[in-house]
């Protein structure tokens, strides 16, 4: 069976190259049909795989075994939570390819499976980087992963956000990937080693008595810029907004539902791997660093989420808020987060992007996603649509029996204390503002807001569509129905949340295992959030002076200046907190 | 026993990102992200070299003969210049429609994206 | 320049630059005889017969990187073609024969074929010495532009039917693909260089499918470099505007 762990890269990457070769003389429905065949295979795979990763596989690639511990070769490893992300990002990449069924108005010309094509690609590349072992090769399919995100944003070229998001998206996450390569050159020349585990070992063999040494911890600013950069955690955030805005709906669905958690991933199994070792970063100065900037993330995604109007964006920004809280469930470290954000960021995944789907219907129908633009546009129209995007809010906020509620719970209680707080507040806040949305857009409720100086409209986007379809394809509706179903399955279906619990810990969390279950605690805290978000968008919409932006919120969105430069500043920034807030265990050890 | 060469690869990386961050034209930053990278090329065959050592290739050279450079970080580097190439056409491609887009490729005249 | 920027920099590359050099004091001394991974990899390569380690680093050991490698450029590449379409707003005119100077003329189209075989050759002796299927693909892509040079940019659309190219830069992919998962098929693992015999050490057919994944790369690269060439060229020299304006 562990044979087969390459084959969810090989699979994909051979679909789009026959899409490629033969992309020229099909017509569209057929390269359309290949697409979905492929990647329903690999996802069929994934699942397959994962049903059989108890006890967790590995694999040398090439055959090359081990011999006295010691092997040429690249590991692929397939325990859980690799083929668990594996098969999240083939079942949405599904999801995507159905809903864009008949959602571009023309192919390039001569070149009719050119998108499915990327999106096979873009599949291969983040199920390689999950089930990667091997630390160069996880920056390899790092790289590929960017490369199609980075064409596939910008593919709408008549759409001048389109191809400056994508810039922006390819400037600063290139530099987050180089400087992971120089963290893992520096690996390399301390240990001799690429494999993460025989690296890890390598580190605590090398450490002397006084522990790790500037070095150690160099390596580790440097690799986790790169996956922090990915996982847009504060100070490395400003490119997701701008990407996620401005890409075609059905690639903003794989953006925020699993490209950016795959960075929150990455940390989780490079630390775990690579530095949780003696030789490594203490575990204290990790929680420091990742519920630091984890925290962080997520207030800041909440407020900027709250003041935007263009609806893509203002769900990219609730995708910052809750990769912030994923990051402060891992960075705890204890069993009961690990399986809290497991079951968080699946919940999450499918409401974002049955959230997403719902703003491409908007895009469809009315050429916008400007909330105020749209004021009551939607009234009495689009009834499906409405319901789903107001049911994805109170998902988003974590209503039982949601996944994102269950998680959410199991995370609160792993993290304690006062990071109560941030959840119940991010969460809300997040979800709030979708649902004030709903009530503005498909309830015309309230009066008609005001402009703002400062920020990004939704208005005059080039329609993805050729002009409104006649009707609005079953698929566009089916896609978000179904993904909402799923994300309400991963809280309902019984046993689901302790098998997710038991395969996460076996591959990490140092073999103590925690059950995930409802805990009344958790269903009044996620119940409580979703009252609270309701109550954000009632006052919203009818005291559209009491939430206002006020004044200390202006510097906050002022930093988002939309210039690359600054967003390069702020990545060196962001490299230089995180050392400075791991400093302290290299230099009390 | 000397580590010289090494923080040559931290002054180019350093150079490069002053250069993005504060660039005034986005060709030119496409290409300062380059100079990022070489970073990455010094780094690694500076970590793979070994006195008086030779390439690793046996066509014309006994095995054990000679003492030879690591081959592997060889390889890497050789993945690093594809990707690099690579990923600089596919952002001038952007740069390219910017241009048209825009009509400008000066990075402080682009600010529809904020707030 | 904005002064919030230079401060962010100013602390951003500072701290960064501490923790490099501090990271560099810390590294082993340059040229230090401690290299694990490298040393197993000359065994490894000699083991199977293949002359240039890299090659067998490339093609064999790791071969499962350059399949990611190869796989960012085939990305690029159609991302290229995606990004550099016509827009809607735009029409191709043909291009405008250019005059050449007869002395670069009569240079590039000397070279060409030397370049060209030079190319071939060091895709060719991939296992064997220096180069292999990226660097030789790049030289006998760059050779077919000395057309450009040389003559014009219809010569070159001449030699350059861009759908052959594509539909090559696709099956080179699916073959480097295909002798991976026939690793499998076989019984062993995926890329297993466990296919064909070994054969005699430093003569073109030792590694095993070591030449065959190098020639997949080497057409891949080849006809890669063509189409995204083609794709800038095009921009520049035959898409325009609507409305009469030229492209920058």
């Amino acid at each position: 069976m562990h044979h087969l762990i390459p084959l969810l890269v090989a699979i994909p990457l051979l679909g789009a190259a026959l899409l490629v070769a033969t992309g020229r003389h099909l017509p569209r429905i057929a390269a359309e049909l290949t697409g979905f065949v492929v990647s329903a295979g690999t996802a069929a795979l994934a699942l397959i795989l994962l049903l059989n990763s108890a006890p967790p596989m590995v694999e040398w690639v090439g055959g090359w075994l081990p011999v006295d511990g010691e092997s040429v070769g690249i590991l692929v490893v397939g325990d859980g939570p690799a083929l668990g992300m594996a098969a999240l990002a083939s079942l949405l990449t599904l999801a995507a390819l159905a809903y864009s069924w008949r959602y571009f108005d023309e192919p390039p010309r001569d070149r009719t499976g050119s998108f499915t094509a990327l999106m096979l690609v873009f599949q291969g590349a983040m199920c390689g980087f999950a089930v990667a072992g091997d630390l160069f090769n996880a920056f390899v399919f790092f790289e590929l992963m960017s490369v199609v995100a980075y064409a596939l944003t910008g593919y709408r070229i008549d759409e001048a956000k389109a191809v400056q998001g994508a810039l922006t998206f390819g400037i600063v996450n290139s530099l987050g990937a180089y400087a992971m390569l120089m963290g893992i050159a520096l690996l390399y020349a301390r240990t001799g080693e690429l494999a993460m585990a025989k690296i890890g070992r390598g580190l605590d063999a090398a450490a002397g008595p006084g522990g790790p040494d500037a070095l150690v911890l160099a390596s580790f600013v440097l690799v986790l810029t790169g996956l922090l950069v990915k996982a847009a955690a504060v100070p490395f955030h400003f490119w997701l907004p701008d990407a996620h805005a401005v890409a075609p709906t059905p690639v903003c669905m794989l953006l925020s539902g699993v490209m950016v958690e795959l960075g929150a991933y990455g940390v989780w199994r490079v630390y775990g791997t690579v530095f949780a070792g003696p030789g490594g970063i203490p575990a204290a100065d990790l929680t420091r660093a990742l519920v630091t900037l984890g925290a962080l993330t997520a207030v800041t995604g909440a407020v900027m989420c709250w003041y935007q109007r263009h609806i893509k964006r203002l769900l990219a920004y609730s995708t910052v808020a809750h990769t912030g809280l994923f990051l402060v469930g891992l960075g705890v470290l204890t069993p009961e987060g690990d399986d809290g954000v497991a079951l968080y960021l699946l919940g999450h995944a499918g409401v974002k992007a049955a959230l997403f789907a719902c703003a491409g219907v908007l895009l469809d129908r009315f050429g916008s996603v400007d909330e105020h633009a749209l004021h009551g546009r939607a009234r009495g129209q689009l009834r499906a649509t409405a319901v789903m995007f107001a049911v994805g809010g109170l998902g988003l906020a974590g209503l039982p029996p949601f996944g994102t509620a269950l998680g959410k719970a199991i995370t609160e209680e792993a993290v304690g204390g006062p990071f109560t707080v941030v959840y119940v507040a991010a969460s809300a806040i997040t979800a709030g503002a979708v649902l004030r949305v709903t009530a503005r857009v498909f309830l015309g409720l309230g009066p008609r807001p005001g402009d703002a100086e400062y920020e990004t409209s939704g208005s005059d986007e080039e329609p993805e569509t050729s002009g409104p379809l006649r009707r609005i394809p079953d698929t566009m509706t089916i896609v978000p129905a179904v993904l909402l179903a799923a994300a309400l399955a991963v809280g309902l279906a019984p046993g689901f949340g302790a098998l997710v619990a038991r395969s996460v810990n076996e591959a990490g969390s140092g073999g103590a295992h925690a059950s995930a279950h409802w805990t009344l605690p958790g269903v009044l805290l996620g119940v409580a959030s979703a009252l609270l978000a309701l109550a954000l968008a009632g006052l919203a919409v009818s005291r559209p002076g009491w939430v206002a932006a006020p004044g200390w919120a202006a510097p906050l969105r002022r930093l988002q200046s939309g210039h690359v430069g600054d967003y390069v500043a702020w990545l060196l920034v962001g490299a230089t907190v995180l050392g400075a807030l791991a400093l302290p265990g290299i230099l009390g050890s | 026993m000397h580590v010289l060469p090494y923080p040559v690869a931290a002054y180019i990386f350093l150079t490069g990102c002053y250069g993005l961050a504060t660039s005034r034209n986005l060709i030119h930053a496409v290409g300062c992200l380059a100079v990022c990278q070489s970073a990455t090329y010094v780094l690694l065959l500076a970590v793979g070299y070994r006195d008086g050592g030779t390439a690793p290739v046996f066509s014309d050279m006994k095995p054990g003969s000679r003492p030879l450079v690591d081959p592997v970080v060889q390889a890497l580097t050789l993945t690093d210049v594809v990707v690099g190439a690579t990923v600089t056409a596919l952002l001038l491609a952007l740069v390219l429609q910017i241009a048209k887009r825009h009509g400008t490729v000066d990075p402080d005249e682009l600010r529809e994206l904020r707030g | 320049m904005n002064r919030l920027r230079l401060w962010l920099l100013a602390v951003g590359g500072a701290g960064l630059a501490a923790l490099l050099v501090a990271a560099c004091l810390d590294l082993p001394g340059f040229g230090g005889s401690r290299h694990p991974y490298g040393d197993r990899a000359v065994r490894a390569a000699l083991s199977r017969h293949t002359a240039n380690t890299i090659a067998s680093v490339n093609f064999d050991q790791r071969a499962y990187d350059t399949l990611g490698e190869m796989s960012i450029l085939f990305a690029a590449v159609l991302g290229c073609v995606v990004l550099l379409r016509e827009a809607r707003d735009e029409h191709r005119a043909r291009p405008e024969p250019a005059d050449v100077a007869r002395p670069v003329r009569r240079y590039a189209l000397l070279v060409l074929p030397v370049a060209l075989v030079t190319g071939l050759y060091v895709i060719a002796h991939g296992q064997l010495s220096p180069g292999g299927g990226f660097q030789g693909g790049v030289v006998a892509a760059t050779a077919l532009h000395l057309l450009y040079l040389g003559a014009d940019y219809h010569a070159l659309e001449r030699v350059r039917p861009l759908g052959v190219y594509e539909t090559t830069d696709a099956l080179a992919v699916s073959s480097y693909l295909v002798l991976g998962a026939a690793g499998i098929l076989a019984g062993t693992a995926f890329l297993a260089n466990t296919l064909l015999p070994y054969g005699t050490f430093n003569t073109l057919s030792s590694g095993g499918t070591v030449p065959l994944l190098n020639a997949a790369i080497g057409m891949e690269v080849a006809s890669a470099v063509v189409v995204l060439l083609a794709h800038f060229l095009d921009q520049a020299v035959e898409i325009e505007e609507e409305h009469g304006r030229g492209t920058p």
